[in-house]
């Protein structure tokens, strides 16, 4: 009997779903509207009378304070009869489920608590439920699609439900599956790369193609899948770790493995400099970089991209991209601690009107607050607090939104490092596999386009969070009881890709029918390539296996063995004892074909930057800056994320006196019996990718380490992680400006002594469709490239914030000023273009890094701030603000560096130019003269003081000028975007 | 009398149960974190302890209620156990989810013939919120909160509003004395209507952030005190002096003093 529990609100209780859905549909012209909704629970049992359902919902699913439920079988018209605060209007009901072997933790819970209440066995559902007035029946559809379901992974149903049963799944009857290769012309071979979502080249389809000629048999489908898996470019960084000709005005260069000979050479170098005094410990080749913290810990740092699987469920694919990346902690050395996050975000403005999306878009605002809400819901349940991130608006992410979720783990020194030995049983641990995220990783590494949500629904997933926190829970128990010799994630690829990389240098066999199921129906290939998530692959001498599967049932974490290490230097894949795959490790890993891909980088043709002078008086752009949605507050979205949970928080997103300004880096201390802290800090500014990605990727690298030196990291402990999220790499153009971007890497990382020691790329982030005229359209994402940085503080009690203190306290800039106003805000809010983007000037910057370093080791700086977006007067305004106090400041005597062709435009450059490496800084007059001895070497100027009253005044050395009150600022620094 | 021991109560998805560990350990208590399996495995284990803390965190994903997966738990298989616990005039702390487990499981004793006086339910805004809030404590029954007047303590929640089942049902938890804690603006007196947004977070009814009940041994609060056992967990320590040890470990060295 399949029966049904609704939720309602109790009478006289606020219907928020209902309210919020009422003002969403008014937003899209439907202003008659009224709703109501309940939460239902579909109960499955043999034999469940009513009176049992009843005990169920009395005694779990209902809270009577606060909640009244409906009751009765799926198909009684009670449950689809509107709540009487309708009134007698006629509504329609429109019914939201997930489908079939979608997550339901939800569900899951239930049914785990169903069993404590005696009903062993019983199966659940949750749906959502909307009675809409003011719409017609043909309406309800196309308004719930666009307001209350996701194709992708839910179904919506308007009218009463019809369905009789939960049952998901129907039996597998094996049959082995031979894909016909050996004999396809080229055009076949590239068809079967398309139609089986392989999305090989075609030089690879030939290579495999050659494998099986002289292997004289067709292979298997899951042979091809697993190549396929292992060579994508989401696995393997084929373009970017591939070869590469590349020409800019220096000339040619030719890359056997770009990345090997730009950024990682960079690190290597460095470390061979530091010799023995080299503290990076782990790096390029884990899931995550590992770094020295103190005697007995390491540290390491990861930042992922989960742009595809955002795009198209914003929830679930957010949600999904933080799970991965806290398992690329939980898998790297040992078993790293999950310590803080950090999550960045790039989306088309929300204010993009619905009718001017291409098919196949999610409206930009449902993509924002879909991320937003996925990545907290995980995050916070996990336990790991969010402490750092940024936004980015920008129409050309439209199609593609870009969600970089990253982690920073704790890792005792001695677990640092793993290695998996032949005759070690491969065991399988968290979740169940289902058919959920089948081609996730050949998915991701193809280009988007309004066909894309029908042909990778599966592709797309939901999170169980708190199935990944008991793994993580008892993950590190088992990791101090040193009870298996290696771990991995299983991300993209599944089981194929986990196994395949921790057996790559042994081999492995692999029995696919021991793992667990969600449900039955899944055939071998299925089960080897599925993404279900919060699942790890151990590695386990066999003499520990059971104290481990003890262990981890203790804590209701199910373990299976999958499999053995086996020293074959195969991949040896069986169901139910028959052999269904057998690759070379060999072949899998170092058989793909070299292809050379062209680069091509031709500089952008500078314009001047020539801004039209009405009035002097540049307080409006200041205000306009402020509430530009680059800058705005960021606090609808902060407070929702737990940024203290695990203790550690010692500078906060937000600080100052209401504690409502812009942090520059976050600190937290990992050990609560330590002074020692981590400052995590990011830098991102595609703009100037527009002018010039050597220097927008120069410029990232800045504001990382500048952002954690204003909060007091050691500049000389600081490691960088490089995400490339770019568009489609196959054009010459497009790779051009990559290179020439992971090229500034390199030689900004020796220029700072900051070496990468992570990094990841997400490729061809374009959007292809067509237009309503019938033209064949694509949108690519700006180059943007996100530098992450993690600093050391040694005592997190000198730590500075950069909210203003005190009255009467002194204003300093440290840095020089130059005419850089390529891709700047003030450019932006003025709709003027030109301009040449900020370059970085190592020796200046390192000589700034550093006085600010000691200054603030000494107890000098009350207040310390980077000046980035707008320049030196956001940097102050932020300051005032974030502090409550005034400031009264003239910049005309701030020292300003290369050509300028008029006062107008020295002042202007003063005020707003986004010149790297500087600092405001705020010093008590009584430290004055030893911090103005300790900036030898340092372009720096005495700009002015901090006063009690809320006047905010800068002057300059022309008429341009600024005057307003510290309140009017905090209004337009909150006036950005909100959820 | 030897120092207290403390249970920290682990479960699926609590995930305060280290700093809380860390802030008992702090004030002078010996504190072990134990999964509530192996509890219900062994109910004779909560004999060896004095004080049972439920911390913070997500129980069970916060699935179909906050707290209500584990409280569902307690109640079917160790009813017994906390009650018994409870009455032996041992001490009871609830953090955040712990405050909505143990108001779940009726162990916070407010519930009368016509069921649960109150509940924590969404807050009035509808999401998850993160923000330090002013408080007031009601110090005259509750043992927790001894010597502590005002105090300033984060709160991380979505369904931390405390409503009443209706007027009487607050006037009994008001008269009682039984609203140990409450949202209230350091530079103003405290007060039973309801303020607004963002000082009383969520919107709870009397500006009630913590409850406990009548013998002051069991309490439940929203915040989060252990968030505040360091001087550099506050949100402005780097512009104001922050008086040391952090106002946050005296409700921990409160249940330690308990015992001595």
């Amino acid at each position: 009997m399949l029966w049904e529990v609704d939720i309602h609100p109790a009478e006289g209780c606020p219907d928020r779903v209902g309210q919020r859905l009422q003002s969403e549909a008014a937003a899209l012209g439907f202003s008659q509207v009224a709703a109501a909704t309940a939460r239902g629970f579909l109960i499955e049992g043999d034999s469940l009378s009513r009176a049992e359902v009843q005990h169920i919902a009395q005694r779990l699913l209902i809270d009577g304070v606060v909640e009244r439920a409906v009751i009765g079988t799926v198909t009684d018209t009670a449950l689809s009869q509107a709540p009487l605060v309708l009134g007698d209007r006629e509504s329609q009901l429109i019914s939201v489920l997930f489908k079939t072997g979608v997550m339901d933790p939800v569900a899951q819970s239930t049914e785990g608590a169903l069993s404590e209440l005696g009903f062993a066995g019983v199966r659940v559902g949750t749906l959502r439920k909307h009675w809409l007035t003011g719409i017609s029946a043909a309406e309800a559809a196309p308004l719930g699609k666009r307001l209350l379901a996701n194709d992708a992974i839910e179904q919506l149903v308007v009218g009463p439900l019809s369905m009789t049963s939960l049952a998901a799944g129907s039996p597998y009857r094996f049959e082995l599956r031979r894909i016909a290769i050996l004999d396809l012309d080229d055009a076949g071979l590239e068809r079967l790369s398309r139609e089986g979502q392989l999305y090989l080249q075609l030089e690879e389809m030939r290579t495999i193609q050659r494998y099986f000629q002289e292997q004289r048999r067709e292979p298997t489908d899951i042979e091809l899948e697993s190549l396929a898996q292992t060579w994508s470019e989401h696995c393997s960084h084929k373009t970017l770790a591939g070869r590469i000709a590349y020409r800019d005005e220096q000339g040619e260069r030719h890359f056997d493995n770009m990345l090997k000979e730009t950024i990682f050479a960079a690190t290597l170098r460095l470390r061979e400099q530091w010799g023995e005094n080299d503290w990076c410990e782990s790096v390029f080749k884990d899931n995550a970089g590992v770094v020295r913290f103190d005697e007995v810990d390491n540290v390491c740092f990861k930042v992922e991209t989960h742009n595809h699987p955002s795009a198209l469920e914003p929830y679930g694919g957010a949600n999904t991209g933080l799970g991965g990346v806290l398992r690329d902690t939980l898998g790297t050395g040992l078993g790293a601690k999950p310590v803080c996050s950090t999550d960045v975000f790039c989306f088309a403005p929300p204010d993009t009107p619905d009718d001017q999306l291409p098919a196949g878009v999610l409206a930009p605002r449902r993509v924002m607050r879909g991320v937003v809400e996925g990545v907290r819901d995980y995050g916070n349940r996990m336990g790991v607090p969010t402490v750092n991130g940024a936004v980015c608006y920008d129409e050309r992410y439209l199609g593609n939104p870009l969600v970089y979720c990253g982690n920073v783990g704790l890792l005792p020194r001695e677990k640092t490092h793993k290695q998996p030995r032949a005759g070690d049983l491969i065991v399988a641990a968290g979740g169940r596999t289902g058919r959920d995220g089948i081609h996730g990783a050949t998915f991701s590494s193809a280009e988007l386009t309004s066909e894309s949500e029908s042909l990778s629904g599966g592709a797309v997933q939901i999170g169980n969070a708190i199935e990944e926190k008991k793994l993580t829970d008892v993950l590190l128990q088992a990791r101090d009881r040193g009870l298996y010799t290696a771990v991995t994630d299983c991300g993209a690829g599944g089981f194929s890709s986990a196994v395949g990389e921790m057996g790559e240098g042994i081999g492995a066999e692999v029995e696919l029918a021991w793992a667990p199921l969600k449900y039955a129906g899944l055939s071998y290939t299925e089960i080897w390539i599925s993404e279900a998530q919060e699942r790890m692959v151990f590695s386990v001498p066999e003499e520990k296996c059971d104290e481990l599967i003890t262990l981890f049932k203790s804590e209701g974490v199910e373990a299976t063995v999958i499999g053995r290490f086996v020293d074959t230097g195969n991949l040896t894949l069986k169901y139910d004892g028959q052999d269904v795959g057998e690759l070379p490790m060999e072949f899998l890993h170092n058989g793909r074909p070299p292809v050379v891909r062209q680069a091509r980088y031709s500089p952008v043709r500078e314009t001047p930057f020539a801004p039209h002078h009405a009035s002097a008086d540049r307080t409006e752009d200041l205000l306009q800056i402020l509430s530009a949605p680059n800058v705005a507050s960021k606090a609808s979205i902060i407070r929702q994320y737990d940024h203290e949970v695990q203790g550690g928080s010692v500078v906060k997103p937000l600080v100052g006196v209401g504690e409502g300004g812009p942090s520059d880096a976050a600190v937290v201390r990992p050990k609560l019996n330590s002074r020692r802290g981590l400052a995590i800090a990011c830098g991102i500014n595609p703009r100037y990718g527009d002018h010039d990605t050597y220097r927008m990727a120069a410029s990232a690298i800045d504001e990382a380490i500048r952002n954690c030196v204003a909060v007091g990291a050691d500049p000389a402990r600081i490691a960088l992680l490089d995400n490339f999220c770019w568009g489609d790499c196959e054009k010459p153009d497009t790779l051009g400006s990559l290179v020439r971007a992971a090229l500034a890497c390199h030689d900004l990382s020796l220029a700072f002594d900051a070496p990468f020691v992570s990094g990841k790329d997400s490729l061809n982030n374009e959007f292809r469709y067509e237009s309503a005229r019938g033209e064949r359209v694509s949108i690519a994402i700006p180059p943007t490239l996100l530098i992450s940085a993690m600093g050391q503080v040694a005592d997190v009690s000198r730590c500075v914030t950069m909210d203003l203190k005190r009255a009467g306290n002194k204003l300093y800039l440290l840095g020089a000023t130059r005419c850089e106003f390529g891709g700047s805000h003030l450019g932006l809010v003025t709709g003027v273009t030109g301009g040449v983007a900020p370059a970085v000037y190592p020796a200046e910057a390192r000589a700034t890094f550093t006085a600010v370093h000691r200054a603030i080791g000494a107890g000098m700086v009350a207040a310390c701030h980077d000046c980035s977006e707008g320049g030196v007067a956001v940097a102050l305004a932020e300051m005032a603000l974030a502090g409550g106090l005034g400031v009264t400041a003239d910049l005309s005597a701030l020292p300003l560096e290369g050509d300028f062709e008029s006062a107008d435009q020295r002042a202007l450059a003063a005020l707003f130019s986004e010149s790297n490496s500087r600092f405001v800084c705020e010093v008590a007059p009584e430290h004055s003269a030893a911090w103005e001895a300790l900036l030898e070497g340092v372009f720096f100027a005495a700009i002015g003081h901090v006063t009690e009253a809320d006047g905010f005044t800068i002057a300059t050395a022309s008429a341009h000028a600024i005057g307003t009150r510290v309140p009017k600022l905090d209004e337009a620094w909150r006036g950005g975007p909100t959820l | 009398m030897p120092t207290p021991r403390v249970l920290v109560l682990r479960s699926p998805g609590a995930n305060c149960d280290e700093e809380t560990e860390h802030a008992f350990h702090l004030a002078g208590a010996e504190v072990q974190r134990v999964h509530v399996n192996q509890v219900i495995e062994q109910p004779a284990l909560l004999d060896g302890y004095q004080v049972l803390c439920v911390p913070g965190g997500f129980s069970y994903g916060d699935d179909i209620a906050a707290g209500r997966v584990l409280a569902n738990l307690c109640l079917a298989r160790l009813p017994d156990a906390l009650r018994a616990f409870r009455d032996a005039g041992k001490l009871m702390l609830g953090i955040c989810n712990g405050f909505q487990v143990l108001l779940k499981t009726g162990l916070l004793g407010s519930e009368d013939d016509g069921g649960p006086l109150a509940t924590l339910t969404w807050n009035d805004h509808g999401r998850f919120e993160a923000r330090w809030t002013q408080l007031a404590a009601d110090n005259q029954r509750c043992v927790f909160l001894r010597g502590i007047d005002r105090i300033e303590l984060p709160i991380a929640h979505a369904e931390g509003k405390i409503a009443v089942r209706d007027s009487a049902a607050l006037a009994t938890l008001v008269d009682g004395g039984r609203i140990a804690m409450r949202y209230a603006p350091t530079d103003a007196p405290v007060t039973d209507t309801p303020l607004s947004f963002p000082t009383n977070p969520n919107g709870s009814a009397a500006n009630a952030a913590g409850l406990c009940d009548t013998t002051g041994r069991v309490f439940g609060l929203m915040p989060h005190p252990e968030r505040f056992v360091d001087r550099t967990q506050h949100p402005r320590w780097t512009r104001e002096a922050i008086a040391e040890p952090a106002a946050g470990l005296r409700l921990f060295q409160n249940a330690v003093d308990f015992f001595s």
